[in-house]
C-alpha cells in the first residue's frame, strides 16, 4: 500500500489519496494522470496492466489499485 | 453565400429528425438545432445584443453549440469557456472582453455569476425557451456581411496573456467548403468529437454536421480514462469519422486497447495539431485497416486546418510524416529570416495567406501586427500573410514537412540542430512512446525528456547510433508523462523549470 500512496503523492496533486475513494468520479485524477500511474505501477510491481483493467473503478482510490495490483500479481 | 448559418438552414429541411449533435444522453436532432438556434438568437436580440462578444460559458453538449449558433443568428460573434479553463484564465478573457453577455447552463452558473461584469449572466435554457422571431432575424441577417468575425478562442500566447483569434464567417465557409471533400464528410458520417468545444479544432466537426448533414457524437474526457470504453463507444454509435489531436489516438493505441477491441466502422481517422509517432500510427492502421488517415495541419489564426496530407505509403520510425498540401483556396510560401522565398527543398518559415486568415487577435493590435504582415513578396498592393512561426520544407515529393517550430531551432556546437528532428528520432526508438528535446541555453546542452517503457541508457545508446555527436542529449530524463498544455501540445515552459 505505501507504493502505491507514494506513487500518488508523487503526482504533484492536492488530494487526501489514502482516503479519497472518488478520485475518478470527482475528477481528481485525469486520463494522462492514469498514463502516469500505469507507468509506475508497472515498474513498481514489475506487472503489466491490460487494456481490460484501465476502467475508472480500479483507479478511484489507493486499495482499488492494490486490490488490481494483486490480482494481477497472482495472475 | 455569407453566413455560416446558410449551411444549417440548407441542411436542416433536409435532415429533419436525424440527430445533429448528441453526447449519448442527450441528443439534438436537426431541426431541433435550428429551432432553438432561431429562438435563442431572438431572445438575445430582445436583449438589444449586436455586433458584440458573447461569451457562451457551458459544459461540452450539444446545446452549447445550439447557444454558439443563436449567438450568430443575433449577428454576434461567440466566446466560448469551459469550466475546466484554469480559473486565472477565464478571469483574465472574461475581464479583456468585458461582455455583456454571458450564456451559462445550471454546472457553470454559479462560476459564471462570479467571474462576469454584474448583470450578464444569462440561462441558455431561458433563451431557449423565447419563441422564434422570423422578422428580427431577418432583419439582423439582412444587415450582417461575411466578413463580420464568428468567434473568438483563446490560444495561449507564450507571454502568458492569451491571444483572443477572431474567426469570420467568410472563412469558415471557404473552410467548410475546403476541408468536407478532404474529410469524405457526408451524410453517413458519424463523428466522435474529442476535441473541447473552446478549441478552433471543433470546427471540423460543426461544420461537416450543418454542411453535409453529418451526425456528432461529443465525447467527455473522462472516456479517456478508460481506453477499451472509448473503443466500446465508437462502435456503439457506429463512428466512421475521427479528427483527433495525436496524443488522444495515443492513449488508446499505446496503453493497448487494440488487442481486446477495435473500431469496426471506422473510415477516416484525422490526426494533428502535433506530431504523430509512426508506431503509434501504424497501430492503428493495422486496427483499422479500411480506413484513410489523414494528416492535418493548420494554426488557429488561419482559420481551422491549412495542409492535409493523406497517408499513402509506409513511414519508417523517426520519418516526419508531411503535413502535405494546403487545402483548397489556401496559399501558403516558405519564407527565410530575410523575407526572401526559401529555395526546394530549403527550410522556411510556414506562412499562409488567403481567404483562411482570421483577423487576428481581439483587442491586440500590437501582437496582431506581429503575425499578421504585409507579404514581402508581394510589392504592389496591401495584402496579409500569417507567419506561423513554425519551420517548414518541400520533400522531394513536393510535400510540405512541417521541421519545428521556429523559436526550436538551436546551435550546437556552431551546427544549426532542429529540436524536432533530434525528437523525431526518439520517438522511433523501442518503447519510447513521446519525446521532447530541450536547449539549456545557459549551459549550452540539449535535454532529452521522454516517457515510455525505454530505459534511458537503452535510448542514449539508441540515438548515439543515429544522430550525429553534435544532435545528442547531454541529459536522458524518461518521465512517467510528458507535462501537456490544454490543447494537448507538450508544454516546453513546464519542462524547462525541471531538474534533471
Amino acid at each position: 500500500m505505501e507504493e502505491i500512496l507514494d506513487i500518488l503523492n508523487g503526482l504533484g496533486l492536492d488530494a487526501d489519496f489514502e482516503h479519497c475513494t472518488t478520485l475518478i468520479d470527482d475528477g481528481i485524477l485525469e486520463s494522462l494522470d492514469i498514463v502516469t500511474i500505469i507507468a509506475e505501477l508497472s515498474d513498481a510491481f514489475d506487472i503489466t496492466i491490460p487494456a481490460r483493467d484501465i476502467v475508472p473503478e480500479n483507479f478511484n482510490s489507493a486499495e482499488a489499485m492494490l486490490n488490481m495490483v494483486n490480482r494481477l500479481l497472482d495472475e | 453565400m455569407k453566413n455560416v448559418l446558410e449551411f444549417l438552414e440548407k441542411t436542416a429541411p433536409v435532415c429533419g429528425d436525424k440527430t445533429a449533435f448528441s453526447d449519448g444522453e442527450e441528443s439534438l436532432s436537426f431541426a431541433e438545432l435550428a429551432h432553438l438556434s432561431r429562438a435563442g438568437g431572438s431572445a438575445l436580440i430582445a436583449g438589444g445584443l449586436k455586433n458584440e462578444p458573447v461569451a457562451v460559458f457551458m459544459k461540452k453538449a450539444p446545446k452549447t453549440i445550439a447557444a454558439f449558433f443563436a449567438v450568430l443568428y443575433a449577428g454576434c460573434y461567440y466566446v466560448p469557456l469551459d469550466a475546466s479553463m484554469p480559473l486565472y484564465r477565464l478571469q483574465m478573457i472574461l475581464e479583456r472582453l468585458s461582455p455583456r453577455a454571458v450564456i451559462c447552463d445550471e454546472a457553470s452558473r454559479n462560476l459564471a455569476e462570479k467571474l462576469s461584469p454584474e448583470g450578464s449572466v444569462m440561462n441558455a435554457s431561458e433563451l431557449f425557451a423565447a419563441d422564434e422571431n422570423a422578422a428580427a432575424l431577418a432583419a439582423v441577417r439582412a444587415k450582417c456581411i461575411d466578413t463580420d468575425p464568428a468567434y473568438i478562442v483563446f490560444t495561449s500566447g507564450s507571454t502568458g496573456v492569451p491571444k483572443g483569434v477572431t474567426g469570420c464567417h467568410r472563412a469558415l465557409i471557404d473552410y467548410a467548403n475546403a476541408l468536407c471533400p478532404v474529410i469524405g464528410a457526408d451524410e453517413e458520417s458519424v463523428f466522435a468529437m474529442q476535441v473541447p468545444l473552446y478549441v478552433d479544432a471543433c470546427m471540423k466537426e460543426l461544420l461537416s454536421v450543418i454542411k453535409c448533414g453529418s451526425t456528432a457524437y461529443l465525447m467527455q474526457q473522462s472516456m479517456f480514462l478508460s481506453p477499451i470504453k472509448a473503443v466500446e463507444f465508437l462502435n456503439e454509435h457506429r463512428v466512421n469519422t475521427l479528427c483527433w489531436v495525436a496524443s488522444a489516438l495515443t492513449i488508446i493505441s499505446g496503453l493497448g486497447a487494440f488487442e481486446d477491441i477495435k473500431p469496426q466502422y471506422m473510415r477516416t481517422v484525422c490526426f494533428g495539431s502535433e506530431v504523430f509517432p509512426v508506431k503509434q500510427l501504424q497501430l492503428w492502421q493495422s486496427a483499422c485497416p479500411g480506413a484513410r488517415f489523414i494528416n492535418l495541419y493548420g494554426p488557429t489564426e488561419a482559420t481551422g486546418m491549412s495542409f492535409y496530407y493523406v497517408v499513402d505509403r509506409d513511414f519508417s520510425d523517426g520519418e516526419p510524416i508531411p503535413v502535405g498540401r494546403p487545402f483548397d483556396n489556401t496559399g501558403f510560401m516558405l519564407l527565410r529570416e530575410d523575407d526572401t522565398e526559401a529555395a526546394s527543398g530549403e527550410t522556411g518559415e510556414i506562412c499562409i495567406r488567403g481567404t483562411a486568415l482570421t483577423h487576428g487577435y481581439f483587442d491586440d493590435p500590437e501582437r496582431t501586427a506581429a503575425a499578421f504582415t504585409q507579404n514581402p513578396l508581394n510589392k504592389h498592393y496591401p495584402e496579409l500573410i500569417y507567419r506561423t512561426g513554425d519551420l517548414g520544407r518541400l520533400n522531394e515529393r513536393g510535400e510540405l514537412v512541417f521541421v519545428s517550430r521556429k523559436d526550436h531551432q538551436i546551435k550546437n556546437m556552431g551546427h544549426r540542430v532542429e529540436l524536432g528532428e533530434i525528437e523525431a528520432c526518439a520517438d522511433g526508438c523501442e518503447g519510447v512512446v513521446r519525446s521532447c528535446c530541450m536547449f539549456d541555453k545557459q549551459k549550452g546542452r540539449l535535454l532529452m525528456f521522454y516517457m515510455g517503457t525505454a530505459d534511458e541508457k537503452t535510448l542514449g545508446k539508441y540515438l548515439r547510433s543515429m544522430l550525429p555527436r553534435y544532435m545528442l542529449p547531454s541529459k536522458i530524463k524518461r518521465l512517467d508523462a510528458l507535462p501537456l498544455l490544454e490543447n494537448g501540445k507538450i508544454d516546453r515552459n513546464s519542462l524547462k523549470d525541471m531538474e534533471i
